[in-house]
């Protein structure tokens, strides 16, 4: 039988204004009790083009979450996900967001897939004042242009991305003389040429740009842009596009034999490799978003690559691909700062406050690396950059000759902006990318 | 000017093509719309989903036939198959259980409703083929390219969208011509479009004319997405950014214009590859300014009709 104490109508108005009216800076300090379950909310496409990132992502969270709690939790304290989706819009993401942490009082936020999710929820999680780790969007304007004392990444961003591209292409292939970008038509697309464009610009400039191509976002025929570029021949196509996007200009490309005439340099295809199978052929560059892929030549911690991968195959019949990494990292990152905030506390459960203050200078494990969480509260993580390849042991091409960047070579110090330290750069960034990392045994 | 076209010309020329490819298949989902807008006066939100449901009905059908060990060729069956089977279980059911329930009401709940119906179309999509992109060549690889002279050069297109995709939608323009011009039903669904009333005056029934429409439109916007799988991915949301471009077609064409619909779709997609080719930074908004030039000249669109107002 439930123990009730007695409540006066004056109790509940007094209860009610004081959750209402209570400085949210109180709250977050105020000494936290020990739930009885650890409520995360997750935003994530689940509808609309982008699910093809977002519902690998929400999978790996559910497998995951299950993980944590056969383990007995977080600080003993079990899981539970509250997804939203972002396919709606940023209206309705921003209303959930409120909603999951206002009324359903979820302890933590893991946001979101979109740059522009990202930057609608950083300052929301500011003025709830609630732990928000950015688990997979790319955007390096978040931490550059503001500072956040509740929001923290836990991968790289854009820039590190795209540098890491342009540098193995400068490093293995130095001869173009043109290029032709081919990118979808919104801020990760325009972002991505914008930092490229500038880093070539200063590491090797006077290449010809032969065109520039922004088809509509979703489009599915690129026949006009994969005759553009035959009749251009440009020595090299960047494409950072992603999705049924790059899925589909790969096809179209590899039937028109696009690829037979010119080097591509597809930063995110890591996440199409399977899926276009042995239409992509050898002797182009891919990158992962991060140095995850399952056949990474030396993960820092082989048996829980293995595990994860295994793990996410056999419940979802395909090989990870990097929001499922991401969201691995989240979790990692999450549980490194409960049991940091959680021992700065001496051994109680940490307040928010306490919980945000763990983050700057975290050090997590990812199956592949050790990543950190710098003050400003940017992730620092490796990128891997190979070469395609067939090999006979897989259906679809995998990456050789592949070259993990320490984060600190591709992305700007604390404090300074991108495009401007990539104007700071000169030819001696490239003479010191590492060499490709040959498999362990 | 000339001296523009001897520079530029082979260049234009190929556009031509890749214009004329693309056109093809805007045609044939536009037409569909075109023809139930022009019956029925719904603005059907849905028809984007006819489209999806074909494209990765094709796809499916398809990779099982393929898997199957059957003939290359058979792929193509695949392609008929999936869209006969996607208008003609989809069409009739929606028309006769949820648009005949709505024929007398304001024009905006009718676009809300097709627009629910599309919303759970797209939720059923998901749930039958996920969320990760669904791919099937077959076709394109059976039928290979053929290569164009360029410049001392070769560019390779697929035959599939060079040949057989505009001879597609010649035939099926034409056959549709003839269907509406030359038999008795196309001459009652011609009646119906002009006036409804005095149609439905002289003793033809509606309801049966409605239902073959709106089945017939749905058929075709299946075997536009059905002819478009082999050329590309299909991902949550292909439905939506067809049903956009769509609209401006319709309302560029005119009212239950067939031809409007054809010239209307070479127009954008042949305005689309120039701009590709010449000015790429239009190529979003070229289907727009061609749609707000055509209705600033002719407010009832290039083939349409001007309606009196009834007061």
């Amino acid at each position: 039988m439930h123990e009730s104490s007695p409540l006066t109508r004056r109790g509940m108005l007094a209860a009610g204004f004081g959750s209402v009216l209570l400085p949210g800076s109180l709250s977050a300090q105020a000494p936290a009790q020990k739930p009885s379950e650890l409520k995360i909310g997750i935003t994530t496409f689940l509808s609309g083009p982008a699910s093809v990132f977002g519902v690998p992502g929400r999978n790996a969270a559910e497998m995951l979450a299950e993980e944590v709690n056969r383990e007995g939790g977080i600080g003993g304290v079990p899981v539970r996900l509250f997804f939203v989706d972002e396919g709606p819009g940023i209206d309705h993401l921003v209303g959930e967001f409120r909603r999951l942490v206002q009324n359903e009082r979820v302890d933590v936020m893991f946001a979101s897939i979109s740059s522009g999710s990202c930057l609608a929820c950083t300052p929301l999680a500011e003025e709830l004042r609630k732990v928000t780790v950015l688990w997979d969007c790319g955007s390096q304007r978040i931490f550059e242009e503001n500072s956040y004392k509740y929001a923290f990444r836990s991968q790289a961003n854009s820039t590190g991305e795209v540098m890491a591209a342009l540098l193995y292409l400068l490093k293995h292939k130095p001869d173009f003389r043109s290029i032709a970008v081919v990118n979808q038509d919104y801020a990760w697309g325009r972002d991505s040429w914008e930092i490229w464009k500038t880093g070539m610009d200063v590491l090797k400039p006077g290449v010809r740009v032969a065109a520039e191509l922004f088809p509509r976002f979703g489009a599915t025929d690129f026949s006009a842009e994969v005759t553009r570029l035959l009749a251009l021949r440009p020595d090299i196509i960047l494409n950072t596009s992603w999705g049924g996007d790059l899925d589909t200009f790969i096809r179209q490309a590899a039937e028109r034999r696009l690829f037979e005439r010119s080097t591509f340099v597809m930063p995110l295809a890591e996440s199409s490799l399977e899926r276009v199978g042995r239409l992509l052929p050898p002797g182009h560059i891919v990158g992962s978003r991060g140095d995850h892929w399952h056949q990474h030549p030396r993960p820092a911690n082989p048996q829980a690559l293995q595990r994860f991968v295994e793990n996410y195959r056999s419940r979802f019949n395909a090989y990870p691909i990097y929001p499922t990494y991401h969201m691995a990292q989240a979790f990692s990152a999450l549980r490194a700062a409960y049991a940091k905030a959680i021992a700065g506390n001496g051994g109680n459960w940490p307040s928010d406050l306490q919980l945000a203050g763990a983050f700057p200078g975290l050090e997590f494990d990812s199956p592949t690396a050790r990543l950190r969480i710098r003050e400003d509260g940017q992730g620092m993580e490796p990128q891997l950059i190979g070469t395609t390849v067939q090999d006979d042991r897989f259906p679809f091409p995998v990456m050789d000759r592949m070259v993990i960047f320490p984060p600190e070579m591709v992305m700007p110090p604390v404090g300074q902006k991108s495009l401007a330290w990539i104007r700071t750069l000169n030819a001696d960034v490239v003479s010191r990318v590492p060499d490709p990392v040959r498999p362990a045994g | 000017m000339g001296e523009w076209f001897e520079q530029n010309g082979a260049l234009l020329g190929l556009a031509l093509l890749d214009g004329i490819a693309s056109a093809a298949l805007i045609f044939m989902v536009a037409v569909g719309l075109n023809l139930v807008f022009g019956v029925l006066r719904v603005l059907n939100v849905a028809h984007g989903s006819f489209f999806a449901i074909g494209a990765y009905a094709a796809a499916s059908l398809g990779l099982f036939l393929a898997s199957a060990g059957l003939p290359a060729w058979a792929s193509l069956l695949a392609i008929l198959l999936a869209a006969v089977l996607t208008g003609l279980t989809l069409g009739p059911l929606i028309e006769r259980f949820l648009l005949r329930r709505i024929y007398a009401e304001e024009s905006v709940l009718q676009l809300l409703v097709t627009f629910a119906l599309f919303m759970i179309l797209e939720d059923a999509q998901k749930l039958l083929w996920g969320v990760q992109p669904v791919s099937f060549s077959g076709p394109v690889s059976m039928m290979g390219t053929v290569d164009v002279p360029f410049a001392g050069d070769v560019i390779p297109y697929n035959t599939y969208q060079v040949i057989l995709l505009p001879a597609i939608a010649l035939l099926t323009l034409v056959g549709l011509a003839l269907f509406l011009r030359r038999t008795l039903t196309g001459r009652v669904i011609v009646a119906v479009t002009l006036d409804r009333e005095a149609a439905t005056a002289m003793g033809i029934d509606a309801g049966r004319i409605y239902l073959l429409t709106f089945a017939f439109g749905a058929v075709l916007a299946a075997l536009g997405g059905a002819l478009s799988a082999p050329t590309a991915s299909l991902v949550p949301g292909v439905g939506a950014s067809t049903i956009v471009l769509s609209f401006a077609v319709v309302a560029t064409a005119g009212l239950g214009q067939i031809e409007g619909a054809a010239l209307t779709a070479l127009m954008i997609g042949i305005g689309r590859s120039v701009a590709v080719t010449f000015e790429p930074e239009l190529e979003v908004v070229v289907p727009y300014l061609i749609m707000v030039a055509v209705l600033l000249v002719r407010p009832q669109g290039l083939f349409g009709v001007p309606e009196t107002r009834r007061i």
